[in-house]
């Protein structure tokens, strides 16, 4: 009864029917891939959602009609791969560094502000602790800061050699590599500060102690020595904004931790994921930071000895982060 | 191949169901190892271009030469390690290199398009789960300073977070999890011809009866297309003996397996898309 010499299935003829259009969606989507979606010629671009749509709609008959598992394989992954050219980004790179600086950063780091407060009061509890116990016992201080970080400013220095730490060097050589090296071991721990906030934050929370202890030890012994003021400016020139950044970094990775803790009314992985949209943003800003904070502390700690100016310096680099980031600015987008 | 419990349900807005394959923990572990040995390797390539040039740079610029040298040298290494992930998962292609060679890529789990910010989260917390982990073996075995036992329990409590895809079914690392963002299979898969297009001629040579298509449902079909596009000669024979012996077929003079079972693979498809057409579904021989 099923003589039926000649003719095809339906299914095959189907098939032959549509599939110029599945091939030249593939070649699309491969060049798009290998290369960029700005490769692509405008009629090609156009031609996208088109063809597209139609694979969809070939996909969902041939699930319903076609027993041929070799189209059917074909059409899922093909329709899934150009699923993403068709929703994914548009935005070139460009569009999208702008908008990050004009909006999408400034609006992050406020939406974090209550763990910033929460990692500044942790910094500086661990600065007064760690100040209070070096003033009262010298020794303490090799308790904070390891011998390769003192590099000789401990307390059996002399004051005449505290105060050569402190000053400028009057030639450039050196400190272009100082910087680098000083940008990369700070975004580093920045980041690590970041990511141990999925530990609950505790790990972060440590971490900023820590950091503000070294900053109390360090305080401690110099002004001890009557140098409070020079080492002051020597800090405030790149320290307020490196401070802020760790600051900042230990303030996401404790949004991170507080959200895995109490995801609050939403599922836990989606609270998560929207926490970890606005940390990631602003830990995209925390590395712009630390390479301005390394290349003041690189060249212009080094080249600016006069602690008046260093003082200058910090203090308008505080107005200008604290303007760019709390201002309120209207055109707000998403 | 597929298998269901790797299978997500993803409904386009157009309302079809993408099916999509969650990427399993191998291919994950492959695609790392991958990009770790591309890592290693263009940083053991930057070392030595960085020490050739730094000499080259030193008798040639003095002081100034070597520190360029070190500047690139330390940005590169930095760039490397932090942005490699970032800058490829970025691209259209929304893999690194080594997800590509297996066929993977990473999609926002909401189905929307894949954030900047996402992939920057998911990529800064391999800093737990893949760097310090790394750190602390290394200062586990060589280190004098860091107690033995203190690396050990901090090892112990960080592979917490190294064995998290093992423990749901998302298959999700703890990136994954803070960046929104999962990891699928989206392989370039070629057009395969269809194997009822050489039947043809050779269906006026065998013609079935409906009670003899009706022996087989759709997973044996799918079962003997897989054999025709194989066509293992051995294979083809047991499996066209096999099907004989089901449906009491009666051998001809000019009998040869792979033609029989092309004509029974047209004709078993042709009947069972017809009854498909009429809603019905049979999955195999069993379901009547």
């Amino acid at each position: 009864m099923t003589d039926t010499l000649g003719s095809q299935l339906k299914s095959q003829r189907f098939r032959q029917s549509r599939e110029a259009d599945w091939r030249r969606l593939e070649a699309l989507v491969d060049k798009a891939e290998k290369r960029s979606l700005s490769r692509l010629s405008d009629s090609e671009i156009l031609a996208i959602p088109v063809l597209y749509r139609s694979t969809l709609s070939a996909l969902s008959v041939a699930r319903e009609t076609s027993l041929d598992q070799g189209t059917i394989d074909y059409l899922e992954t093909l329709a899934a791969r150009a699923y993403f050219f068709v929703y994914g980004s548009r935005a070139s790179l460009g569009e999208r560094l702008v908008s990050f600086l004009v909006y999408d950063w400034p609006r992050a780091v406020q939406s974090l502000w209550r763990e910033t407060l929460l990692a500044a009061a942790l910094m500086l509890l661990g600065a007064l602790v760690a100040s209070g116990l070096v003033w009262a016992e010298p020794d303490w201080f090799h308790a904070f800061i390891p011998a390769d970080m003192s590099q000789g400013r401990g307390p059996e220095a002399s004051t005449e050699a505290l105060r050569e730490t402190l000053a400028g060097t009057e030639s450039g050589e050196g400190l272009s590599a100082f910087a680098a090296f000083l940008f990369t071991h700070n975004a580093q721990v920045a980041l690590l500060a970041f990511a141990l906030g999925f530990a609950l934050g505790l790990p972060s929370a440590m971490l900023i102690l820590y950091n503000g202890a070294i900053l109390g030890a360090f305080a401690a012994l110099f002004i001890s020595r009557g140098l409070g003021v020079e080492l002051g400016g020597w800090l405030a020139i790149h320290g307020v904004t490196e401070l802020y950044a760790v600051t900042l970094a230990g303030a996401a990775g404790l949004r991170i931790g507080w959200t895995v803790a109490f995801p609050g009314a939403r599922h836990r992985l989606d609270a998560l994921a929207a926490s970890g949209r606005s940390a990631g943003l602003a830990m995209g800003g925390v590395i712009v930071m630390l390479i301005v904070a390394g290349l003041l502390e690189g060249f212009g700690r080094q080249l600016i000895a006069d602690t008046g100016l260093r003082y200058a310096v910090g203090g308008a680099s505080a107005l200008f982060w604290l303007a760019y980031f709390y201002i309120p600015r209207p055109g707000a987008r998403r | 191949m597929k298998t269901p419990s790797a299978q997500r349900v993803f409904i386009t807005p157009e309302g079809v169901d993408l099916r999509l394959q969650i990427a399993s923990v191998g291919q994950r572990v492959g695609a790392l190892v991958i990009d770790v040995a591309i890592i290693l390797l263009v940083l053991i390539a930057l070392t030595i271009g960085a020490l050739l040039l730094g000499v080259g740079a030193a008798v040639g610029a003095g002081q100034l030469g070597t520190e360029i040298m070190a500047v690139i040298w330390l940005l590169g290494a930095f760039l490397l390690r932090n942005f490699y992930f970032f800058a490829f998962e970025l691209s259209a292609a929304a893999a690194t290199p080594g997800k590509r060679m297996l066929g993977l890529r990473v999609a926002s789990r909401d189905g929307g398009p894949l954030k900047a910010e996402s992939v920057f989260a998911r990529n800064a917390m391999r800093e737990l789960e893949l760097f310090l982990p790394i750190t602390l073996l290394l200062s586990g075995v060589g280190g004098d300073r860091v107690d033995g036992w203190t690396a050990l329990l901090t090892l112990i409590w960080v592979s917490g977070f190294v064995l998290l895809p093992l423990l749901n079914k998302d298959r999700l690392r703890a990136g994954d999890i803070v960046g929104g963002t999962w990891v699928i299979r989206a392989p370039k898969q070629k057009l395969v011809r269809d194997m009822a297009d050489e039947s043809i001629q050779h269906r006026a040579a065998y013609v079935f009866t409906t009670a003899q298509l009706d022996a087989y449902g759709v997973h044996e079909l799918q079962v003997l297309e897989t054999v025709l596009r194989q066509n293992q000669p051995a294979t083809l024979r047991v499996v066209a003996e096999r099907i004989e012996a089901k449906i009491g077929w009666k051998r001809t003079a000019d009998h040869h397996p792979r033609d029989f079972l092309s004509a029974y693979y047209a004709a078993l498809r042709e009947r069972l898309e017809q009854r498909l057409l009429m809603g019905v579904r049979r999955r195999d021989k069993h379901d009547v």
